[in-house]
């Protein structure tokens, strides 16, 4: 069963048509991850498959139900859903442990407290002040209360940001635990190594349509492009670009007759795919 | 399946999260809280010697209008300021994404608004009993109405005070729309001056909105029923404020169901 299904998503605001025609189908169990830059559409798209905002045209189906659902169906939809959105400030003036176990009565079948705070590396910090934490604590609660309610699916909005290296690690390594209990998750990020790093499939999004969906070692066709292959010959660099690196790497083995100084074969980074996909456009 | 919660259930969670994080936020507890009994103190030295009819005290004339408008500013006041507050910080985004109702969360701000109502009260009576000599009411159906005013008196000023959330566009601004409305319905309702001293337009104004009739009904509990005469209609009109006060309550519920604003854009 698909957890998301979405068909001809529309959405304008005024003139602007910043979502022109979306469709998506995201498996149960899957790491699904949109990329695209900012202003292409991709917070517009989530925000309506969360049932923040209403929808112009298309079909919408998340956990099967339509994000629309109001009432008592909505409470039970959004039980079985997690969202940690990009940013909140609020309740500085309670503990990390009263706010995530205030937020585990909202829910049906909540994880423990004390486990989420482990999960998500806070349980030092359980009796600190929320004002007191620093932003990638700070952070790191967002995800404690995304995750409390046990979710079926969890949208994560660039959840690493202002993350240290090493936090972002652990963040990861959180992510694909989830996964492994089961939980699909639709993430969205800036960064395009942590969509390499958890993504099954990857949906780059520009100008309000979906470009391509794929895995992050196929998209682009970055699976069967030319390899770079790049040595050392005297004192000048030399490079070739082709579809059999091994070939050429062999030829120059027999050439060098044994090592070959400073070789190094590439292949275009998912961020080199990515930014020809959207045109070259930085963010 | 699991039953999820019902909102009764989480509003009284709110309500205990929200008495929690008010309590701690000292500024805020200090200028809820002690601000009227500040005032009281102010008017109540400088107008001592004021003589009104009946042989009221200016005390006790004035510690009907400071429940009154206690009522309007822990109620009104700090909700149509916090909230615009909360939803800035994205406070309330957060809580729309989850599967606690906004009736809950409504609940909840009542709780709060109707705990701090209770303080400020005792508050005001302590003060007002030692350092200027105000009497108690007497009697049961004084009590009474003293308790149905302040139970719908609170339920309205939340309910407006949350309808009215929505109308500042950010946090930072919120109180530079709603102070004045505050302050300026103070003066037209009688809480800082004899209500039938004002002029005529000011009182016609005044009646339209509930401030004027919960200090009219604070006065039938603080003072003496002789100052009935006193009154614009030489009565308390108990029975017109109660409907006052409640359609003002249903136009506050209508409004906080159908505009609510969870999200800054």
């Amino acid at each position: 069963m698909n957890v998301i299904e979405v068909k001809g998503l529309k959405k304008s605001y005024g003139q602007v048509h910043a979502v022109r025609g979306v469709d998506l189908s995201i498996p149960a169990g899957e790491i699904f991850a949109l990329l695209g830059p900012n202003g292409a559409g991709k917070t517009t798209t989530v925000e309506i498959l969360e049932g923040f905002r209403s929808r112009d045209a298309g079909e919408v189906s998340v956990l099967g139900f339509d994000p629309k659902v109001q009432g008592h169906g909505g409470r039970q939809w959004r039980d079985r859903i997690g969202i940690v959105l990009q940013s909140a400030a609020d309740a500085g003036d309670l503990t990390v442990i009263e706010t995530v176990d205030h937020f585990s009565g909202y829910y049906s079948k909540p994880r423990k407290p004390d486990e989420v705070l482990a999960a998500v590396g806070l349980e030092e910090k359980s009796g600190a002040l929320i004002r007191n934490l620093s932003g990638g604590q700070r952070r790191r609660l967002d995800v404690a209360l995304g995750i409390i309610g046990s979710p079926e699916l969890l949208f994560l909005d660039e959840p690493t940001t202002g993350f240290d290296p090493e936090a972002r690690r652990a963040f990861w390594a959180l992510i694909q635990q989830l996964r492994g209990d089961g939980t699909s998750i639709l993430l969205t990020t800036h960064y395009l190594d942590e969509a390499e790093a958890l993504a099954d499939r990857v949906a780059v999004i520009n100008d309000g349509l979906i470009i391509e969906v794929s895995t992050p070692a196929e998209l682009g066709g970055r699976a069967t492009s030319q390899a770079v292959v790049s040595w050392r010959d005297g004192n000048q660099i030399k490079t070739e670009a082709t579809d059999n690196p091994t070939s050429v790497v062999t030829r120059l083995n027999a050439h060098f007759g044994g090592e070959i100084p400073e070789l190094t074969v590439t292949r275009p980074s998912l961020e080199d795919i990515y930014l020809t996909m959207i045109g070259g456009v930085h963010e | 399946m699991n039953k999820i919660p019902s909102a009764l259930n989480l509003g009284m969670r709110r309500g205990v999260l929200e008495v929690k994080q008010f309590s701690r936020q000292r500024e805020s507890v200090v200028f809820t809280l002690l601000f009227p009994v500040i005032l009281m103190a102010i008017f109540g030295s400088v107008f001592k010697s004021q003589q009104l009819p009946e042989g009221v005290t200016f005390s006790q004339y004035f510690i009907a209008g400071m429940i009154a408008s206690g009522l309007v500013n822990t109620g009104f006041q700090s909700l149509a300021i916090t909230i615009p507050m909360e939803r800035d910080v994205g406070g309330l985004k957060r809580l729309r994404g989850t599967p606690m109702p906004a009736s809950s969360y409504f609940i909840g701000k009542a709780i709060l608004i109707s705990v701090s109502m209770i303080v400020q009260i005792a508050l005001l009576f302590g003060f007002g009993v030692l350092f200027f000599s105000v009497n108690m009411p007497t009697g049961a159906s004084k009590w009474l109405t003293f308790t149905w005013l302040i139970l719908l008196g609170s339920a309205c000023s939340t309910a407006i005070g949350i309808a009215f959330s929505v109308v500042p566009k950010s946090g930072r601004g919120a109180s530079a729309v709603v102070s004045p409305i505050v302050i300026i319905l103070q003066f037209f309702s009688g809480v800082f001056f004899v209500f039938t001293d004002l002029p005529a337009w000011m009182q016609q104004v005044a009646a339209i909105f509930p401030l004027k009739w919960l200090t009219q009904g604070m006065r039938s509990v603080f003072l003496p029923d002789a100052w009935q005469k006193q009154e614009v209609a030489q009565s308390w009109e108990n029975g017109r404020t109660f409907t006052i006060l409640i359609i003002w309550l249903v136009i506050g519920v209508f409004f906080s169901v159908r505009k609510f604003k969870w999200d800054r854009d």
